[in-house]
């Protein structure tokens, strides 16, 4: 019973709380551009107009189209409820989470990916090869991330795995991370989600066929996928377990509102990335995670 | 060098008797015309003129450094000649269009298909190039775009993210502004040539009128040719500023892409001062100009200028500050000099390719004789380049318009023009923000327009782009297009 309230209550929070962290950033974006910019709760708005929309279907499209944005949205959801919050712990915790979580994330991107590809628009064919493209070392970033501290720890166990300080290879492992994060969450400087440019888009160029409620489980699927990311920077580099609850609690809030802010400082200052550089700067993302590994193993605190 | 050629000379904004301009059987009117161009002419102009049962064609040619004009034509005739695009890519749209409004076929023509309309077809369903391999996929953009802009059609071949060809298509807007100038000047004349491309209003503007003025034997009076003048380089200003926001916005660099949105209202606004207009019609008169900037609005113009200036100057900062906004631009859809020339680029596109060709400086007419801004030069022929050149024209610009607003010309708004004189050819060449516009006019017997013909500068330089793009990435496309930001209404006339 506490455990089915439990889960309730930390779904609700990931549902509810993700579409915030789009307003935040767009927030900073307009403050220093000197624009009041649109509302903190604008995402709130979008999905209830999107879900109120009906869907426009190609004929070509098989229900893969609407049964992938929909499977890619219950994967990132299950995926965060993989994740501990803090002090709270971890609700679905078990030996191995670690992996299911990088293969949820996998899935999810995969059915997007699928979804693109229904309606055969050259658009969308080029967007997910681009994602699946980029993906393939920001994976590898995240796997000697989770690797890393799992060498820390001795565990493969998410609970236990974020809960000290990743020691001397934190500042490489936050690095590697925030660079995982933005590319994950098709940010600037790899990815422009404001643009209306089709040629230039990743992400963005995948979802152009989608409308009404598939689309709207797509952007929210996408700022939870956000928030979980900023929530395991966050917890793979502060030391949760040796501040009390309440300090816990706030470190963590106070860390994702950082990333948040941060995401949306790098997006107002620095100009996107050629698409030839991106793999330069993924490849620096995965040697610092691989850098932080070695450090566990080597050079770590035991 | 021009001063030996078959053709008839005339200065621009100047007129000639129509009896006056030689001419050549079809095929030696081909030779002569080339062998021009390789001495170094540039084809402004090139049009068909309906005379009898067939139609003549006209060449107006440049040579810059000799600061004069020329102008040749064919014997009436009809059926096929030979494409004189074989030797002069430079002709290559003009030769299609000919085509496709007289029926005059170029033999040998390398890709002869409609440049704006098929009968009833939307050009889209024309053929496009097209590359073969298991590996090559075609992409297509438009007609209709996800921005507010006009309609226009890409086609680009690629392998993977390269692009190895791109073919583009216009013609969407079947405006029909040269079939509306025929018989005239009529009343909406004047209207029509502040819309023939709208972000041109005064360029176009003053090279009609300075057609008009010409026909009659005349010119404006010096004071219409200042503030013709000065709304000429606020105009560039405006569009600058707004090309450079648009480039930082399509690198989403925020910064300047926010601050240059503004300020180009701000120049924007000081045209309005002028006139009333924030595009500056109104303005140009035939004869002289509509409107006067008002005693006691100059000092209010130098002094909103100025701040314009200065803010404009820290937005472009930023800019070139910016490691990554440079990575973007440097050797991203390069245009070299050779193709430059050959395919006759103007404006700031050419200059971009180091090119020095600008109509102020290369063929002075009105204000521009007494006082010019620098031609403003960069040599790497890349979006970078295309940017430079904006931002240095932006800060000449500026400084001319300093100088001009500090010593006005005296004398009258405007003068009452003569009727244009009849058989006569009239051409003007004004240089806007995008590069060379270019009227010509042919009267009738009752001093009507024969035939009138305007040249966008988008017309000579959509070629460019599209060379622009080979072997460049795809995703470069939109800062390739931003950095030409070429006109569709334009073309589209």
């Amino acid at each position: 019973m506490i455990l089915i309230f439990n889960l309730t209550f930390r779904l609700a929070l990931w549902l509810l709380l993700a579409p915030l962290l789009p307003g935040v950033i767009n927030k900073v974006k307009a403050w220093v551009a000197g624009r009041r910019g649109a509302p903190m709760f604008q995402l709130y708005y979008d999905l209830a107009k999107q879900w109120r929309k009906g869907v426009v279907m190609s004929t070509l499209a098989s229900p893969g189209f609407i049964a992938g944005p929909a499977v890619a949205w219950a994967a990132v959801t299950g995926a965060a409820m993989l994740m501990p919050l803090g002090p709270a712990g971890g609700a679905l915790s078990f030996r191995g989470d670690v992996l299911l979580l990088v293969y949820l994330l996998a899935l999810a991107r995969f059915c997007t990916a699928w979804a693109a590809m229904e309606t055969g628009s050259a658009f969308e064919g080029m967007g997910a090869a681009r994602e699946v493209s980029y993906a393939v070392l920001a994976e590898a970033a995240i796997i000697a991330a989770v690797l890393s501290l799992s060498v820390q720890t001795g565990s493969v166990s998410l609970i236990t795995m974020l809960s000290p300080s990743a020691g001397a290879g934190a500042v490489l492992l936050a690095a590697g991370l925030f660079a995982v994060l933005l590319s994950e969450n098709c940010r600037v400087p790899f990815d422009d989600p404001n643009t209306h440019l089709e040629l230039t888009m990743i992400h963005e160029a995948m979802i152009l066929d989608h409308s009404g409620p598939p689309l709207a489980a797509i952007l929210h699927g996408a700022s939870v996928k956000l928030l979980l990311f900023a929530v395991l920077l966050v917890q793979a580099v502060l030391p949760m377990r040796e501040l009390s609850p309440l300090a816990a609690a706030g470190a963590l809030a106070a860390g994702v509102l950082t990333v948040t802010l941060s995401v949306g400082l790098v997006e107002s200052l620095m100009a996107r990335l050629a698409f030839r550089r991106v793999t330069l700067l993924l490849t620096t993302a995965f040697l610092l995670c691989l850098f932080a590994l070695l450090v566990a193993w080597k050079g770590g605190a035991k | 060098m021009s001063a030996s050629t078959p053709f008839a000379l005339l200065a621009n904004a100047t007129s000639i008797l129509w009896a006056e301009v030689p001419t050549w059987p079809a095929a030696e009117f081909i030779c002569a015309t080339a062998a021009e161009l390789k001495r170094g002419a540039r084809l402004c102009a090139w049009f068909g003129l309906p005379d009898g049962s067939g139609t003549c064609l006209v060449a107006v040619l440049a040579f810059d450094a000799d600061n004069t004009l020329a102008v040749g034509r064919s014997e009436p005739f009809s059926g096929s000649y030979p494409a004189l695009t074989l030797l002069h890519p430079q002709a290559h749209l003009f030769e299609r269009e000919v085509w496709e409004q007289h029926g005059l076929t170029p033999e040998g023509h390398p890709w002869l298909k409609p440049v704006r309309r098929t009968s009833g077809n939307a050009p889209a369903n024309g053929e496009f190039f097209r590359v073969h391999g298991s590996e090559v996929h075609e992409v297509a953009v438009g007609p209709v775009h996800a921005g507010i802009i006009e309609p226009g059609h890409f086609r680009f071949q690629c392998a993977g993210e390269e692009v190895l060809f791109l073919e583009i298509a216009l013609g969407y807007q079947h405006r029909g502004v040269e079939e509306a100038l025929a018989g005239g000047p009529h009343r909406a004349t004047m209207s029509q040539m502040e819309t023939a491309a709208g972000d041109t209003t005064i360029a176009h503007a003053t090279a009609y009128a300075t057609v008009m003025e010409a026909l009659a034997g005349t010119e404006a009076p010096l004071h219409a040719q200042w503030l013709r003048a000065m709304a000429l380089e606020l105009e560039r200003l405006a569009n600058h500023a707004g090309d450079i926001g648009a480039l930082a916005n399509d690198v989403a660099f925020l910064p300047t892409s926010s601050a240059c949105g503004r300020i180009r209202g701000e120049f924007l606004n000081l045209t309005a001062l002028i006139c009333g207009n924030r595009f500056g019609r109104g303005l140009v008169r035939p004869g002289g100009c509509g409107q006067d900037l008002e005693p006691g609005r100059g000092a209010q113009l130098i002094e909103r200028l100025e701040t314009a200036l200065a803010e404009a100057e820290q937005a472009v900062a930023w800019f070139w500050e910016a490691a990554s906004v440079r990575a973007r631009f440097e050797n991203v859809g390069t245009v070299f000099p050779a193709q430059a020339a050959s395919i006759g680029l103007v404006g700031p596109a050419a200059r971009a390719c180091g090119l020095v060709r600008d109509v102020r400086y290369d063929h002075p007419a009105a204000w521009h004789r007494f006082a010019q801004a620098p031609v403003a030069v960069w040599p790497s022929g890349d979006v970078f380049a295309r940017a430079r050149v904006r931002s240095l024209e932006m800060q000449r610009s500026g400084e001319y318009l300093r100088e001009q607003v500090a010593a006005p010309a005296e004398g009258d708004l405007r003068s009452e023009l003569a009727p244009p004189a009849p058989n006569t050819f009239a051409v003007a060449l004004v240089e806007g923000w995008r590069g060379e516009v270019c009227h010509a006019a042919v009267s009738d017997d009752a001093g009507r327009f024969r035939r009138y013909k305007i040249i966008d500068p988008s017309f000579h330089n959509w070629s460019g782009l599209a060379l622009a793009l080979r072997g460049a990435a795809i995703s470069d496309f939109p800062i390739c297009n931003k950095s030409f930001n070429l006109s569709y209404c334009g073309f589209d006339l």
